[in-house]
């Protein structure tokens, strides 16, 4: 079965699907404070990583990474809201660019499988 | 592991969270810096063995990545790296003048050794004494060997000053070209917006002269920001390239002072908006004071610019007093 990714053109696609939903992310309100002041390349190339591991790209993410990623941001007080909302901003992303609702949901799974390492809880196992 | 860095008998053990040039300073090294933040390639040395870290090697060539050199002020080796001794190749040039073409801002033109193959709008280092300083290039090569730099005189400025006063004939070193302000052909009927403060005039004049020597057809428009009317610069010049072909607009920005034709009074980030409200499909260029291109940065990304049609170069100088170094492990036997 050929992944979301390559549906959707792979790397180049992956780009401008990188600008609609860094966009989306920084124009809200709840997020945008957390996203004020880094680097836009630097965070861009990280939600590039996010977007091709949750569309089942050629990811090289790891639980661990998304942990230590999001440790900073965890210590700032993230929690289940913000990450709702990143993933609804996902969902608007994939929508945008005519991916199917099924397919979306697929993605909505695939990124609800890294909530408690980005949110740095214990796995419920 | 922690960081160790070796340059020639130097053997410094980085403390934790500190970069390599950190080191090296405090090691007693003479490393030439201006940033300290990976923007003007003023610290760049060449690693033998080990890794700098991808951070470090940001905005370098591929060739010069290649080849080891990264900017020790971005670099947290987390091993042994080993460092070349002495600085990289430079070129030298001669002063051909300095002219006041502004309130604190002189043009030096430069007449470097060797002819210097760059696209306008790219920055060089200038090396003098024991300064290096990234300044960009309003010159083209179409226009000759001549390179052509707008220098904002610093009141304190090390660099700035020395070149204001220079004579012609005053010898400098030359590094680069360096960074992605420059225009690229391909899409001749993509509207681009250039927009700067003080001299970051000059890399935008030279991009829109490139843009339309290659045959630019779309839209381009100029917004230089200045705190007030006295600030502009080269006005003459960019009026008489709007006449031309109304298909060039040149706006003046002052954050106070009176209105008039051509100049807008407000904040340069809400009266650029204002004036261009949406940006999807436009190629941006910004240069300048670092506050204004990181906030006009973000907000024409959010305008609709897309991320790789944005090109910045924030104009970031030194801190001075410079950060103090951290202390070290006492020395051995001390
Ligand atoms: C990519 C890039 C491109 C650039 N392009 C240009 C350009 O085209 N034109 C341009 O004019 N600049 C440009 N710059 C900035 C330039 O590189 C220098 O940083 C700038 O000219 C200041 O250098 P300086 O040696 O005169 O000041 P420095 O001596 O480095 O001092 C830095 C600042 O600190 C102040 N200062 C110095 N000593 C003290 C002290 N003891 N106490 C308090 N304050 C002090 C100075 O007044 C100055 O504002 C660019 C920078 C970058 C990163
Ligand atoms: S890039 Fe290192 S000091 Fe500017």
């Amino acid at each position: 079965m050929t992944s979301l990714y390559d549906e959707l053109g792979g790397a180049v696609a992956i780009d401008a699907a990188v600008d609609i939903f860094y966009r989306k992310v920084m124009a809200d309100e709840l997020l945008a404070p957390f996203f004020d002041d880094v680097d836009m390349e630097r965070q861009a190339a990280k939600q590039k990583a996010f977007l091709t591991m949750v569309t089942g790209g050629p990811a090289h993410y790891t639980g661990r990474d998304m942990r230590r990623a999001h440790a900073h941001l965890v210590a700032e007080g993230i929690d289940d809201t913000h990450f709702d909302a990143v993933v609804g901003h996902l969902a608007g992303t994939l929508k945008e660019l005519g991916v199917s609702d099924d397919k979306i949901a697929r993605v909505g799974a695939l990124a609800e499988s890294v909530r408690n390492d980005v949110l740095g809880r214990t796995p419920a196992v | 592991m922690t960081g160790r860095i070796r340059r020639g008998s130097l053997d410094v053990v980085l403390e934790p969270g500190e970069t390599a040039l950190e080191g090296l300073l405090r090691g007693g090294a003479e490393v030439p810096s201006s940033c300290r933040a990976g923007a003007c390639q003023a610290c760049m040395l060449r690693a033998v063995s080990g890794d700098p870290g991808s951070v470090a090697q940001q905005g370098l060539s591929p060739a010069l990545r290649e080849q080891g050199w990264f900017l020790p002020c971005m670099s947290r080796p987390t091993g042994e790296l080993v460092i070349e001794e002495g600085p990289p190749p430079a070129i030298g040039a001669a002063i051909v003048d300095v002219a006041e073409i502004g309130r604190a801002i002189v043009r030096v033109r430069l007449e470097p050794d060797e002819e210097l193959s760059y696209r306008p709008g790219q920055y060089v280092q200038l090396i003098q004494g024991e300064h290096v300083r990234a300044y960009s290039l309003a010159s083209s090569p179409a226009d000759g060997r001549t390179l052509e730099l707008h220098v904002r005189v610093h009141s304190l400025g090390r660099m700035s000053r020395w070149l204001a006063a220079a004579a012609p004939g005053a010898r400098v070193g030359l590094r680069g070209p360096a960074g992605s302000c420059f225009y690229t052909e391909g899409r001749p009927d993509q509207p681009l917006l250039l927009v700067g403060t003080g001299a970051g005039l000059a890399p935008l004049r030279a991009i829109v002269r490139d843009a339309r020597r290659r045959g630019h057809t779309g839209p381009i428009a100029l917004v230089h920001g200045a705190c007030d009317p006295t600030g502009f610069y080269l006005v003459d010049e960019l009026k008489s390239m709007a006449d031309e072909t109304g298909n060039f607009r040149y706006v003046r920005c002052a954050m106070s002072g009176e209105p008039s034709d051509g100049v807008e009074i407000g904040d340069l980030t809400a009266v650029t908006l204002r004036l261009f409200p949406c940006l999807k499909g436009w190629r941006i260029f910004l240069c300048g004071s670092p506050d204004r291109v990181n906030a006009l940065k973000k907000q024409c990304f959010l305008r609709g610019a897309g991320l790789k049609d944005i090109s910045a170069d924030a104009f970031l100088t030194a801190r001075m007093p410079p950060p103090p170094l951290r202390r070290g492990p006492a020395p051995p036997g001390g």
